[in-house]
This record gives structure tokens, C-alpha cells and sequence, in this order.
């Protein structure tokens, strides 16, 4: 039959037009492969490193209830961040080397998360923003061509959900209260607008991959539909905060049944991306010394049961429950 | 640096009485009691358990893609199998 | 709810008896407070993403039986301030947790000792607590001996895995106790508040509960090889208002934007 002509590459891609899942045994490009674990890593390096900037905060939260709601979510986030370097593992990179790449500069991260939280505000602004345009960009992902890649993202969708309530609840609570606090919450729109629009990447024509990336569904919108699709979906939420969104050229476009906006600038957005903006070299540096001070703890737990293997003791027996406590089937 | 990470565990999670344990994803640990813990951290921090199961990865043997059509293609054809194949009067009840 | 039930029917405590709770269970509320804060500054930077999420774990389970304490006690005050007006708004020498809990994380071997001095005494204490005759508080003991049954567990754990580990984590848990030891005997040496609590039979003896906790260290430090160290001088001090200088440090940041923008909505 005519399929015996085709070559494991054209029949990969049958499937993927078939919108089959590939699992990790599968037979795929070396390229998909080494596209997909750079992809899926630096999304895990994103939700890792993301967990900084909020992080700065959980100290100093202002109630006892944002306090455990932000902490809950960046715990949310270094789930996230497991769920998908798991999903890299299934590729056959390990998760050490993944991070050794990251603190070695090598791998990136979302250029976002080097921008500083300076004020509560930035907590409501990184939830309802930030956390809004990865969602924008992640729901897409639970569709892609990669099984374990598309899972974790349905997981990761799933909890993300209250995040960017939680960051619009904080912004409404800051705009219906004092003034202190409305203008606390225009001055942190005013700072994290435009880092957001550059979450989505370059423009469509200078993002060489994009094309390969969608023929493989590892990517199910290019750069500008999202950006523009994010416009859309914000300026109305920001209208009803009744904040104004830092933009001179916005503006609805009755044509397109869309906002026209300006220009994000680019300079900046390379600048933060080729490692200069604020917090570059902190939040990298911040991940190197915890890694880097754990490392003792690490060994000492594998030590500790390669010593029980010897001694042939499961697990230990201390434990106030133990018998109680985990279900035992 | 990479002789040091902690084993692989693959994790099955029990939503609720009755049902299967369903495998949700994976984990490192260094021992099986703390796959557990570390499962019941990252995997059921909604409600989503009532039991774990956690394996290491390396013990998990797995068909063979390339043996797909062999193993399971066979099955497509067998139809009477299925209840559906077989028509029952309508008069028929509890069948 | 049970509880909310209950304390509309709670026996008509006299004022005495009133502020000997209310004073009370804000230390209980301080303590978790001041644990659950310290154990949140781990967030991000834990030795491995699985102990991350871990960590945060304990320190959420410690900040929801904050905000139940701290709603009892300002029930119990009645003079309408709220959870956050107690947890943010009072100064220094009025937080009355025990000086354990107000130690820096240090290494990650610091935090686990503090962790298991604090873990024993709360999940054995709690399991008592569930029984006093003031229903709120054995409500709350009933929801808080579960968690506390995990941390003991997980704290236990990495005793025995520092303990019986490397060369160099045996090192730094044996500097981690005899650095924290000192801290951990304020927890059952009971103030003045506390002895009329347990004279009234309201909260558990100490007294009773030692043994309890003394056989349960043995047990995992001799899983983990360690020596149960010698008694030595007990630091007393934070349940009464005499903090070690961490505190007023902890507060610099916890009471920022309480004190910053005083009286707003967040």
C-alpha cells in the first residue's frame, strides 16, 4: 500500500494531523524532541523562578488571609514547575541537568519574573496579568501533540484558575478602597502593562520557530494572536477596575472587533531577555544558592537510604501514626 | 552531579473508594516512605486522594510501541465480543 | 461549626477565668503564627522542589490554625478587634509565643530540629486538647492534631535522615541541637496562665504529657544515631512577653502594610 512509501517523519506528522497524542516511546523527529524539552523546561523554569517576585511578599502580606492565599498559590507554582519537568523526564532529560542549565545561564525562563514586586499591588498585577496571559498562552497546551506535556498542562490549567482571581480580587479590593490604595494599584499597572504584552514573545515575523512549533501543535497560536487576544480580553477588566491602562494609542478598532495598541518596546524586552533587566542576576542567583545549599541535604537523605537498603529496613519506624496514618493497601 | 539525584517515582493516586488508582504523574525521592509524603504534597493538595501508590520509575516495564499493531490491532476485530454485537428482542428485559 | 455552635452556648466563663483563656490561646495563635511565618520564608528556596512544596504545606496547616485561634480569641475578648487586628497590631512584648518558634530557619537542619522540638510537643498536646471541656478548643485540637500528626511525621523523618546521613549532615543537625535544645523546654514549663488553665482542668498537663515526649525523642534520635542531649539551661521568657531581638524583626515585615496603611481593607 502507499503508506509502506512514507517515512516515519510524514507518518509522525499523519498523526499529529490526525491530532493523535505522541507518548514519550513513540518514535519522533530529533528535533520535536529536543524542541519539546527545551520548551517544556523553560516553562518549568518559569514556574520556579516565578515563584520569587510573589514570593517577596508572603512576609509581608497584609491579612492573615492573603497571606495563606499567596502562599498556597506559589506552592501551587512549584508544583506546577514538577508537573512539568516531570513531563521533560518522559523525553529523557533529567531534571538535574535541566536545572544545571538554568543556573548556568543557559536555559531561559520567562523575562517577566525579572521585573521586581515593589508594592502589594504587583501581588494583584502578577495574578490577574501575568498569571491572566499565561493562561492565555497555556489552555492551547492542554491540546498539544505531546501526551505528558498536554496532561500536566491540563493540571496545571486546572489550579491556575484561582490564581488569576485571587490577582483580580486583590486588584478590585485595592481600587474600591482608599486612595492610597487606587493609586497603588494604577502605579503597579502602569509598571507591569507592557512587561506583560512581552510575555508573548516577538512579533510573529521575527519568531523564526513559530511555524515548525504550530506544524507540530506544540505551539496552537503565534505570538501576535495571543498578545491581541490578550488586549482584548483585559482593557475591558481594566475599565471596570476603572483603572487606565498606560497605552496613548489605544484604541477599539470596530473593523477587526479588536483594540489597536502601541508599540511594546522591543529594546527593552531584549535587554531583559539577553540577561540585563532588574533582577536577572538575582532571581538566578537566588536559585543557585538554594540549590547549591541543598545539596548537602540531598545526599544526606540518599545516604540515609542507601544505609536502609543495606541494612534491609524499608522505611522508618517512627512515626506517631504509623500504622494508622497511610493507607496501607 | 547527576549520580546524586534522587530516584524517579511514578505516582497512582485512588480519587475516591471505589475506583482504580490512576497514575498522575511522577516525582523524586530519596525512599519510598518519602515518595509517599512527597506524593501526598504535590498530587493531592486539593482533595484529589484517598490512597497513593508510588513505584519507582525504573521497576515500570512497558510495551513496545513498534509491537502496537501486533498486540492490539487483533482486537478490532472481534466485535462479538461487545454486547452491542448481539440484538435482543425488545421484549426482552434485564439482558 | 461545631464550635461556632458550641460557643453560643459556652458556659458563662467569669472575667478571671475569660482573660486566663483569651490570653491563652492568643499564645497558642502567636505560636503558629511565628512558625507558620518562618516556615513560609522557605518558599522558593527549599533543597529540592519537593520539599518546597512540603514546607509550604506545614506552614499553611499552621497559618488556618492561626485564624481559628485568633477569631476564638477575639470572640473570646469581645471587643470587636479581628483576627488580623490581633495578628498585626500589638507590639513586641505583647506576642507570647515560646522563643522556639521565633528562631531564624537557619540551615535546613535548624529548621527540622525546630520543627520536631515544636512537633512533638504540639501533636501529643493537641491530642490531649481535643478532650478539654472547652468545646472551641477541642474543636480546633480535633482539626489541628491531623495536621500535626504529619509534620511530626515529616520532621521525624528528617531527624533520622540527617542523623543517620552524612558526615556532613550529622554535623550540621548536631549543631542545629545544641544550638535549639535550650528553646525547647519553654513549651511544657507552664506560666502562671497556663497552671490556672490546667488547675481549672481546661488544657492538658505538662507535667503528664513529659514523659509522652521524652520517650518519643529517644525513640528517633536513636534511629538516627544521635545522642538525646544532656539537659541544659532552659530559655524561658516568650510566652511572657521576653522575646529573643529575631522578633522585632519578624514584625518589621509582618506588620508593614497593617502599620503603613492603617485601618484599610485588603
Amino acid at each position: 500500500m502507499e503508506t509502506a512509501e512514507l517515512t516515519q517523519e510524514e507518518l509522525f506528522q499523519q498523526r499529529i494531523d490526525a491530532d493523535q497524542r505522541i507518548e514519550p516511546k513513540d518514535w519522533m523527529p530529533d528535533a520535536y524532541r529536543k524542541t519539546l524539552i527545551r520548551q517544556i523546561s523553560q516553562h518549568a523554569h518559569s514556574e520556579i523562578v516565578g515563584m520569587l517576585p510573589e514570593g517577596n511578599w508572603i512576609t509581608r502580606a497584609p491579612s492573615l488571609k492573603r497571606k495563606s492565599i499567596l502562599l498556597a498559590k506559589v506552592q501551587d507554582e512549584a508544583g506546577h514547575g514538577l508537573y512539568l519537568y516531570s513531563a521533560a523526564e518522559t523525553l529523557g532529560a533529567s531534571r538535574d541537568q535541566m536545572l544545571a542549565d538554568l543556573h548556568a545561564g543557559k536555559a531561559k525562563y520567562s523575562s517577566i519574573f525579572n521585573y521586581p514586586t515593589l508594592s502589594w499591588a504587583d501581588i494583584g498585577c502578577v495574578g490577574w496579568l501575568v498569571d491572566g496571559a499565561a493562561i492565555l498562552n497555556q489552555v492551547p497546551l492542554c491540546r498539544t501533540s505531546f501526551g505528558p506535556y498536554a496532561r500536566a498542562m491540563v493540571r496545571v490549567c486546572k489550579e491556575e484558575s484561582f490564581h488569576q482571581r485571587q490577582g483580580f480580587e486583590i486588584m478590585q479590593t485595592l481600587c474600591e478602597g482608599a486612595p492610597e490604595q487606587k493609586a497603588m494599584a494604577q502605579e503597579a499597572l502602569n509598571r507591569w502593562w507592557w512587561p506583560t504584552l512581552m510575555m508573548f514573545g516577538p512579533k510573529d515575523d521575527e519568531s523564526p520557530n513559530t511555524a515548525r512549533s504550530m506544524q507540530w501543535r506544540i505551539k496552537r497560536f503565534t505570538n501576535d494572536e495571543l498578545r491581541q487576544k490578550f488586549v482584548d480580553m483585559m482593557v475591558p477588566q481594566a475599565e471596570f477596575l476603572g483603572l487606565t491602562v498606560p497605552d496613548l494609542a489605544l484604541q477599539w478598532n470596530e473593523t477587526k472587533q479588536g483594540y489597536d495598541f502601541g508599540e511594546v518596546n522591543w529594546e527593552e524586552f531584549w535587554q531583559v531577555v539577553n540577561g540585563n533587566g532588574l533582577c536577572n542576576h538575582d532571581r538566578l542567583q537566588a536559585r543557585v544558592d538554594a540549590w547549591e545549599e541543598g545539596a548537602w541535604v540531598r545526599e544526606a537523605a540518599l545516604a540515609h537510604a542507601e544505609k536502609r537498603r543495606q541494612r534491609q529496613e524499608p522505611i522508618h519506624k517512627s512515626g506517631p501514626t504509623r500504622k494508622a496514618e497511610l493507607p496501607q493497601d | 552531579m547527576s549520580q546524586s539525584e534522587w530516584p524517579l517515582w511514578e505516582v497512582f493516586i485512588r480519587s475516591k473508594q471505589g475506583l482504580d488508582h490512576k497514575h498522575v504523574g511522577s516525582l523524586h525521592a530519596a525512599d519510598a516512605a518519602m515518595a509517599i509524603q512527597n506524593a501526598r504534597d504535590v498530587y493531592t493538595r486539593r482533595m484529589e486522594g484517598v490512597s497513593i501508590w508510588v513505584v519507582e520509575s525504573r521497576h515500570i516495564h512497558a510495551s513496545n510501541p513498534d509491537d502496537a499493531a501486533a498486540f492490539f490491532d487483533p482486537a478490532n476485530d472481534k466485535v462479538y465480543r461487545h454486547p452491542t454485537f448481539y440484538q435482543v428482542p425488545d421484549s426482552i428485559k434485564h439482558m | 461549626m461545631q464550635a461556632t455552635l458550641n460557643a453560643a452556648v459556652a458556659p458563662a466563663y467569669s472575667p478571671e477565668v475569660r482573660q486566663l483563656l483569651f490570653d491563652y490561646v492568643l499564645q497558642l495563635a502567636d505560636t503558629s503564627l511565628l512558625l507558620g511565618h518562618r516556615l513560609s520564608e522557605w518558599c522558593g528556596h527549599g533543597p529540592i522542589l519537593e520539599q518546597d512544596l512540603a514546607l509550604a504545606n506545614i506552614a499553611l496547616d499552621l497559618l488556618g490554625e492561626t485564624r481559628s485561634l485568633y477569631q476564638y480569641a477575639a470572640e473570646l475578648e469581645g471587643r470587636r478587634r479581628t483576627e488580623d487586628d490581633l495578628a498585626f497590631l500589638r507590639v513586641a512584648t505583647d506576642y507570647r509565643n515560646p522563643l522556639l518558634v521565633e528562631q531564624p530557619n537557619g540551615d535546613f537542619a535548624h529548621t527540622v530540629v525546630r520543627q520536631f522540638l515544636f512537633d512533638n510537643f504540639h501533636y501529643h498536646f493537641l491530642q490531649q486538647l481535643q478532650t478539654s471541656p472547652n468545646e472551641h478548643l477541642a474543636a480546633i485540637a480535633e482539626k489541628s492534631v491531623k495536621e500535626a500528626a504529619y509534620h511530626l511525621k515529616w520532621s521525624a523523618e528528617w531527624i533520622i535522615r540527617l542523623g543517620d546521613g552524612t558526615e556532613e549532615s550529622r554535623q550540621r543537625i548536631d549543631k542545629a541541637i545544641s544550638k535549639l535544645w535550650r528553646y525547647a523546654g519553654e513549651l511544657t514549663t507552664p506560666t502562671p496562665t497556663e497552671k490556672a488553665l490546667q488547675d481549672l482542668g481546661l488544657i492538658p498537663n505538662y507535667t503528664a504529657l513529659q514523659p509522652t515526649l521524652d520517650a518519643y525523642v529517644a525513640q528517633v534520635f536513636a534511629e538516627a544515631t544521635l545522642p538525646v542531649p544532656q539537659q541544659i539551661a532552659v530559655q524561658l521568657g516568650g510566652k511572657q512577653g521576653r522575646h529573643s531581638e529575631h522578633l522585632g524583626y519578624i514584625l518589621a515585615e509582618l506588620q508593614y502594610m497593617q502599620r503603613t496603611y492603617p485601618g484599610m481593607q485588603w
